[in-house]
């Protein structure tokens, strides 16, 4: 079996045949019509020979569909480059005794959920003195002066306290996404941090479970951190690139 | 309800006599003061509706006016019956000439207390008959509707804008939920005042308002008619304006409300004080209006892991049930809540659900409990999560639970969708059609896992509480007892609207809503 990687398409039982489920709900109401409405609306997605496999009655003049179909759409894989963190993860341990070497004195963290967001779970798992399944957060990290800003907070307000502490580093958790209210928000900050003048001089760094490096690379922030993310990953990061950035001195 | 756990019943005893003594602790001083919401809760139970100029709600104008002549430790009901007598006017209109400037608060003449008084029952009755009418209302038409099988089937709505909400819940209605929460923005609970009107934009959530309550009322009440059902309404009496909410919710007939003793404390950073006074007042409302309340404990297992924590559940719900019976609640209006959160890794972790999910059960036979469905685990493989919620559903049926919110396949991906919503229903009408009887049919082995499991809970249930009375409930939130989240006595939002009684405060609804209610103690095996 020999992959085109320039040209890979979904795969179900044999090569490049391009098979795909999907489902999805109309505004109409069940029946014929609205069963051609999805199977039209598959091939238009550019998938041959659409099967309406299961077509369900929400009410209220809903209809909900199960289809498979073959994707006719190809994608060159071996052109894709994702940028990522150069980073190594390290353990508690060593992230705390590099600081110690390396920088010589605390690195201060800053987080927050921002926004109309009171959603703290993720900041809570990352900063809190307990951390999330056994690894500690950073309030614990001996090298590390961290600050739990807590829910609701406005921008203009994680960046004042950030000046106020001498922050390294500032974390944004985002958990809302609804309507990309993640994006204006996380976008805000960054534009107040270049109006300030603070965005080369501290890291910023966003998370949550729809964050990806990617996306917040795009946005303008230096890291993003998605789900699954531990305590350590995200202060093995912070060390390291302070440490690039030869911020022994603030 | 038969005991399949064996449960040491000197065990439970002292379970729920200890958190008795943890309440009334609380109840020495809680009584001692007023909240500036509670103030707004009884204007706006006088009929004080609308919002000014600048969108502030003539309860706040009014509450804030009298906080700065410094006449609000004695309630607002005084001042307002007195404006009453001297204006003849109705306590709308006297809210709206307060608004304009056309009266001030020192206007107002002195009266002989017979005579502002007198006015004051008077209204207060007025308001309580409009309650206990809707009351009836809602009663008329669950007697006339076919009966729901239970567990009950409940689902969110959380579009942002009511209108979509309603829709979507009438849908969720047709496909056969029995109860509709709408989410509330996430940013409500520290608002110090309720939005008005209807609103079209919220993020995860819509604002709690009277008329977005009403417009989902009705709604729910065209599903009702067109099924030949009753579809419950819920929302969330929380946050900064907890008793105002439960106002607004028994007005327009809502069902349930999520309504907890410490959620605000230890999720919102609410402070301490104001919650513990403002859950009283706000589930006195809830009890007088026959609304159903839902707890808060299955947030504790989001934070806290599910195994190790399971115990300060029990502990909570001990405390929760100890503390709605003090505000009049009955025991079938407590929705004591639990979740089904142990890391589905774990081996035999569904043993450990079951005898966590029976032990509820057991402790509370007369409670309608509310099960709260996995989300810490669940990632977004919507099919792994639809089985585990298969799995929840199926420890529910089993061990006889009340109010089940569904899980949703795209817990941790998105605000539900339509049809993610009707898989949800589908999964749970299968499993507790399949499995209908099935609690009456299996039982524990003695001394086995599931019985070993739900003794060791009571167990640590039993120490916490015993810590708790101890120290105190408001120590005990400081070394962070609950959710392993601490928070200072002092601290939190919200702390400045906390004032202490004068002497001749005045607040007819406190007599009206306990009078009417069975007495502490009462019912409990």
């Amino acid at each position: 079996m020999e992959v085109n990687l320039s040209k890979i398409k979904a795969y179900g039982d044999t090569l490049n045949d391009g098979a795909v489920q999907l489902s999805f709900t109309l505004p109409v109401p069940a029946g014929d019509e609205a069963k051609e409405a999805a199977r039209q609306l598959a091939v238009k997605m550019g998938f041959e020979a659409p099967a309406v496999t299961e077509m369900s009655d929400l009410g209220a003049g809903f209809t909900f569909f199960v289809l498979y179909g073959k994707c006719s759409h190809t994608v060159d894989y071996s052109a894709i480059k994702i940028p990522k963190r150069q980073q190594e993860i390290m353990s508690f341990g060593e992230v705390n005794e590099l600081i110690k070497q390396e920088l010589g004195r605390k690195v201060v963290v800053v987080a927050a959920c921002t926004g109309s967001d009171a959603h703290t779970v993720g900041i809570d798992a990352i900063i809190n003195m307990k951390g999330y399944l056994g690894e500690y957060g950073l309030e614990r990290y001996p090298e590390m002066e961290a600050y739990n800003l807590g829910s609701q907070v406005p921008n203009a307000e994680l960046l004042a306290k950030a000046v106020e502490l001498g922050a390294d580093a500032v974390l944004v958790s985002q958990v809302v996404t609804q309507k990309n209210i993640h994006l204006e928000n996380l976008t805000e900050l960054v534009e107040l941090a270049e109006a300030e003048g603070l965005r080369d001089k501290i890291l910023l760094i966003c998370g949550g479970p729809r964050i990806s490096h990617e996306l917040a690379i795009e946005l303008g922030y230096d890291a993003g951190f998605g789900s699954g993310t531990m305590p350590n990953h995200v202060a093995s990061y912070i060390a390291a690139e302070l440490i690039r950035r030869g911020k022994k001195d603030k | 309800m038969q005991n399949k756990l064996n449960l040491d019943q000197v065990k439970v005893d002292f379970a729920r006599d200890t958190a008795g003594k943890i309440a009334e602790n609380l109840h020495s001083w809680i009584g001692d003061y007023t909240t500036t919401t509670i103030e707004r809760a009884a204007a706006r139970l006088l009929g004080i509706d609308g919002v000014d100029k600048g969108g502030i709600p003539l309860a706040n104008v009014m509450v804030d006016k009298l906080l700065e002549a410094d006449m609000l430790d004695q309630g607002l009901v005084p001042w307002l019956a007195k404006a009453v007598a001297s204006r003849e006017e109705s306590p709308q209109d006297i809210a709206e000439a307060l608004v304009e400037g056309k009266l001030e608060v020192s206007s107002v003449p002195d009266i002989p207390s017979e005579k502002w008084r007198e006015i004051a029952e008077t209204l207060a009755e007025e308001a309580a008959s409009k309650i206990r009418t809707t009351r009836e209302k809602r009663e008329q038409i669950k007697k006339k509707a076919a009966p729901p099988n239970k567990p009950l089937l409940y689902v969110i709505v959380a579009t942002g804008n009511v209108y979509e909400d309603a829709l979507q819940a009438k849908a969720a209605a047709l496909q056969g939920a029995d109860i509709v929460a709408v989410i509330r923005h996430t940013g409500q609970s520290l608002l110090d005042y309720v939005p008005y009107g209807p609103t079209s934009e919220g993020f995860g959530g819509t604002y709690a308002t009277q008329e977005n309550f009403r417009i989902v009322r009705r709604a729910l009440d065209e599903a009702g008619e067109e099924t030949g059902r009753y579809i419950q309404l819920v929302n969330y009496a929380s946050g900064l304006c907890m008793p105002e909410i439960s106002v607004m919710g028994a007005i327009e007939r809502l069902d349930m409300m999520l309504n907890d003793a410490m959620y605000g404390i230890l999720f919102r950073d609410i402070n301490m004080k104001r919650t513990f006074i403002d859950q009283h007042f706000s589930r006195m409302v809830n009890a007088y209006a026959g609304i159903i309340i839902n707890t808060g404990e299955d947030n504790y297992l989001t934070t806290a892991d599910a195994y190790e924590q399971g115990h300060t559940v029990l502990a909570s719900q001990f405390i929760n049930e100890q503390l709605g019976l003090r505000s009049g609640l009955k025991e079938e209006q407590l929705g004591l809540g639990h979740a089904f959160e142990i890391d589905p890794a774990r081996e035999d972790g569904l043993l450990m659900e079951i005898a966590q999910a029976q032990l509820c059960r057991e402790l509370f036979p007369n409670s309608p409990l509310k099960y709260m469905p996995p989300t810490k685990h669940v990632t977004g493989d919507i099919f792994k999560t639809y089985l585990v919620n298969g799995m929840f559903n199926l420890v529910s049926v089993l061990t006889g639970q009340e109010i089940q919110l569904l899980g949703m396949l795209t817990e941790a991906i998105h605000t539900p969708f339509i049809s993610d919503r009707y898989l949800s229903i589908a999964n749970g009408q299968y499993i507790f059609n399949n499995a209908r009887n099935i609690g009456e049919e299996l039982f524990f082995k003695d001394g086995g896992r599931i019985q070993s499991r739900a003794d060791k809970l009571l167990n640590d249930a039993c120490a916490m509480l015993k810590e708790i009375e101890k120290i105190g409930l408001e120590a005990a939130m400081e070394k962070g007892f609950f959710a392993d989240i601490k928070r200072s006595s002092e601290g939190g939002k919200g702390s400045s609207g906390v004032i202490k009684k004068h002497e001749q405060y005045y607040n007819p609804f406190i007599d009206i809503f306990m009078n009417n209610s069975v007495t502490v103690g009462e019912g409990l095996s």
